[in-house]
């Protein structure tokens, strides 16, 4: 099957985003926009990224089979994400898995027999404030359970699309890859679709009911220059030079307030770095992903 | 349920988070009333060199996990050295239990675009890209929305508000993987191929994208800076503790009654944190809870007084990681929390190195074996000595990640471990059932 020309116009867009020399960043959009006319990432697909990028298709294939959301085999419309890590999972992620999987008759990564719809546990989806979650198209249903997922995944067998509880109505699958491949929403009104939902605003609301806010915000605060930065370092060594020559008197100490032993460990354990750690480098090893 | 203490209240800032009650705060006019770009208009007369300043006095930290000081990151850039110099924000927020850059794209993504302009200024980039998880398109849409809005009112693009400065910036979507929220595997990954860690050094400042200097920061580090430059060093300091200071979006989600996100002065306690959601919920017990994530060490009700902020949970023996403060009650099962993340590790893991490869392969086997009734007392030991093998062993920080859930939950729970080895707790798996397996 060929593409299309509004895809092969459209690959040129993406690759124009890049620097010119770096065009291979285009290749995970690439991969998305194959998707978005087939469904999923077919030999043909990998063949077209491999031509447009000037590298070969083992190289396309070795990123394609890399990322979870490249599907390898044709995939429904409605790509139905139960999240089962932890959270979700133990709140009631696990059971809807097992519904939805009973109902639609697949199991992970597999598509309905009339192939609308396919079933997949997701990782961690980034919403935990609102477990259990469920995606359709990666938009998400907050706070579902079992019984609610199946009435979903029922209309949708209907042929209706529900309402997600956040983000914008449903698309399917190949025109919601478009937009991951980096091109606008073109629906009108779907990008003020979904306000957000009250776990995003509790902490404001709070502030709000008790009249809570940070005191002292100065928006013309200046912003220091280099000779005020020297004038401000002489100024404190002047002082500090003055109270060396002056009987000592009790001087708050410069070490930090310790309000708790645990803070007074952590001090010991975590010293601040030093200018000669290099960038990116954490010790005790450990940099966590977000 | 009872009203916060004034103590709790008191640990609320709402700062990053205050233009999320108006709703169409997403739009630039609307951000514009709401001081939107002001703090670009006054950071372009100002030097770059003085806003490297003002940010390493701020003493911000970064907000992705690891709490390096952005100023100093900044800092490493080398100047007058003929190179392209690029900005990368890492949006590829998938750390368990974190949810707090999502939100803020979707209410205010103009507050990131803001800030990543005044840092690209700073640092001399004139290309800057947001790499955000593929599956957070409903993110992604609105800050493609907020670029080109911006690009259309002069705030991007060529000789911005005048001042000779030049910009672009690309929203660029993942695809489902977690690794990419590793920095180097993000910007192999931005660079077309599979999301790998690479050696370091050379560093990112200095061999980032295209081998060129550049800056990895996270979305609510870089949505920070507009408010450093417009409120300055020392307000940001008068939140927060004095080596980690500013306001902190703690993300709480689980057995609590009103899970949500709290932006707070860092060094909130989880007792204040819990008494801001509203308590547990009625007929749970507090039992473990993550500080920042499954990759930080879990604690127990013995660590609910433990100021949440980079010294305090190191010196609890975790770490502060992106704030994602997951509870879990007496009525959650600590063996098959850990078995789940060990699970998401092992579907995770990029493969590039054994000891995470083939260690999260391993212990997903051996946890499910102790969940099936089937584990020994050696299994425990094997656990830990697969740990002991990952922590320090592997490529990156992810793969050393993996080894906090198991370790912390032995450390604290062995009895529940002990308890299905010597069939005092009836199975919860069957031997042949894989759930989750994927």
């Amino acid at each position: 099957m060929a593409f299309s020309e509004e895809t092969y116009t459209r690959a040129k867009e993406i690759i124009a985003r890049y620097p010119v020399g770096r065009e291979r960043s285009a290749l995970l959009p690439l991969l998305h926009l194959v998707q978005s006319e087939q469904g999923y990432v077919s030999p043909e697909g990998v063949t077209f990224c491999a031509e447009q990028l000037g590298i070969t298709r083992a190289q396309v294939g070795a990123v394609a089979t890399f990322y979870t959301m490249y599907k390898r085999r044709p995939t429904g419309d409605w790509l139905v994400s139960v999240c089962t890590n932890t959270m979700c999972g133990v709140l009631g992620g696990d059971r809807t898995f097992q519904t939805l999987s009973e109902e639609l008759g697949v199991g992970h990564d597999e598509t309905t027999a009339d192939g609308t719809i396919t079933l997949e546990h997701a990782e961690c989806l980034a919403a935990c404030d609102y477990a259990p979650v469920v995606t359709v198209n990666y938009e998400f249903f907050d706070n579902v359970q079992a019984e609610q997922a199946l009435d979903m995944v029922r209309q949708l067998k209907n042929g209706e699309r529900p309402t997600p509880t956040r983000g914008a109505r449903l698309c399917t699958l190949k025109e919601m890859s478009i937009q991951l491949a980096g091109f606008a929403e073109e629906r009108d009104g779907a990008l003020a679709d979904g306000p957000a939902g009250e776990s995003t605003l509790r902490g404001n609301r709070l502030a709000e009911q008790y009249s809570v806010s940070v005191a002292g915000y100065d928006p013309n605060t200046p912003i220091p220059t280099q000779a005020d930065r020297e004038a401000a370092k002489a100024a404190a060594e002047a002082k500090a030079e003055k109270e060396k020559a002056a009987p000592p008197a009790p001087a708050p100490s410069a070490a930090p307030v310790v309000t708790s032993p645990a803070e007074s460990k952590g001090l010991e354990a975590n010293k601040p770095a030093s200018d000669a750690k290099p960038a990116g480098d954490v010790t005790p090893g450990r940099e966590d992903p977000s | 349920m009872t009203a916060p203490s004034q103590e709790a209240l008191a640990k609320l800032t709402p700062v990053l988070t205050k233009r999320w009650l108006s709703p169409d705060a997403w739009k630039i006019d609307v951000y514009e009333r709401l001081d939107g770009y002001a703090a670009l208009r006054k950071a372009l007369t100002a030097h770059p060199d003085d806003l490297i300043a003002l940010v390493k006095d701020s003493g911000l930290r970064g907000r992705g996990g690891a709490g390096f000081p952005t100023g100093m990151k900044w800092a490493f850039i080398p100047q007058n050295d003929g190179k392209p110099h690029y900005l990368v924000v890492n949006a590829d927020e998938g750390e368990p239990g974190t949810c707090k850059d999502l939100p803020l794209m979707m209410a205010d993504p103009h507050s990131l675009i803001e800030g990543i302009i005044i840092a690209c200024y700073a640092i001399r980039a004139d290309r800057a890209f947001i790499y955000i998880r593929g599956e957070a398109i409903h993110a992604a849409r609105r800050l493609r929305n907020a670029v080109n809005e911006a690009k259309a009112a002069g705030y991007l693009g060529e000789n911005i508000l005048g001042s000779g400065f030049n910009l672009e910036v690309v929203v660029h979507s993942g695809a489902g993987a977690y690794i990419c929220g590793e920095e180097t595997a993000l910007l192999d990954s931005l660079e077309g191929y599979r999301g790998q860690p690479r050696l370091r050094p050379p560093f990112p400042a200095t061999h980032g994208l295209y081998a060129s200097p550049t800056v990895v920061n996270n979305v609510e580090t870089i949505a920070s800076v507009p408010y450093i430059v417009l409120g300055g060093a020392g307000w940001f300091r008068s939140m927060g503790t004095e080596k980690s200071p500013g306001p902190k979006i703690y993300s709480i989600s689980g057995r609590v009654n009103n899970p949500g996100q709290y932006e707070c002065s860092l060094g909130i306690t989880l007792r204040q944190l819990i008494e801001l959601a509203g308590g547990m919920q009625p007929g749970h017990e507090l039992k473990f809870w993550t500080p920042g994530g499954s990759s930080t060490p879990m604690l127990t009700a013995a660590h609910l007084d433990a100021p949440l902020d980079f010294e305090g949970m190191a010196g609890v023996g975790t770490m502060l990681g992106t704030t994602a403060v997951q509870v879990f009650s007496d009525q959650d099962d600590v063996v098959y929390a850990t078995y789940r993340w060990i699970e998401f590790y092992h579907h995770e893991s990029c493969g590039k190195c054994t000891p995470c490869r083939e260690g999260n392969y391993w212990m997903v086997q051996v946890l499910h074996r102790i969940l099936a009734g089937k584990g020994t007392h050696e299994d425990l030991d094997t656990l830990l000595d697969t740990c002991d093998n990952l922590l320090g062993r592997s490529f990156c920080a992810l793969g050393d990640g993996a080894a906090s859930p198991v370790q912390s939950s032995m450390k604290y729970f062995k009895q529940d471990y002990l308890d299905y080895i010597e069939g005092r707790r009836s199975p919860l798996l069957s031997p042949a059932e894989l759930v989750g397996a994927h």
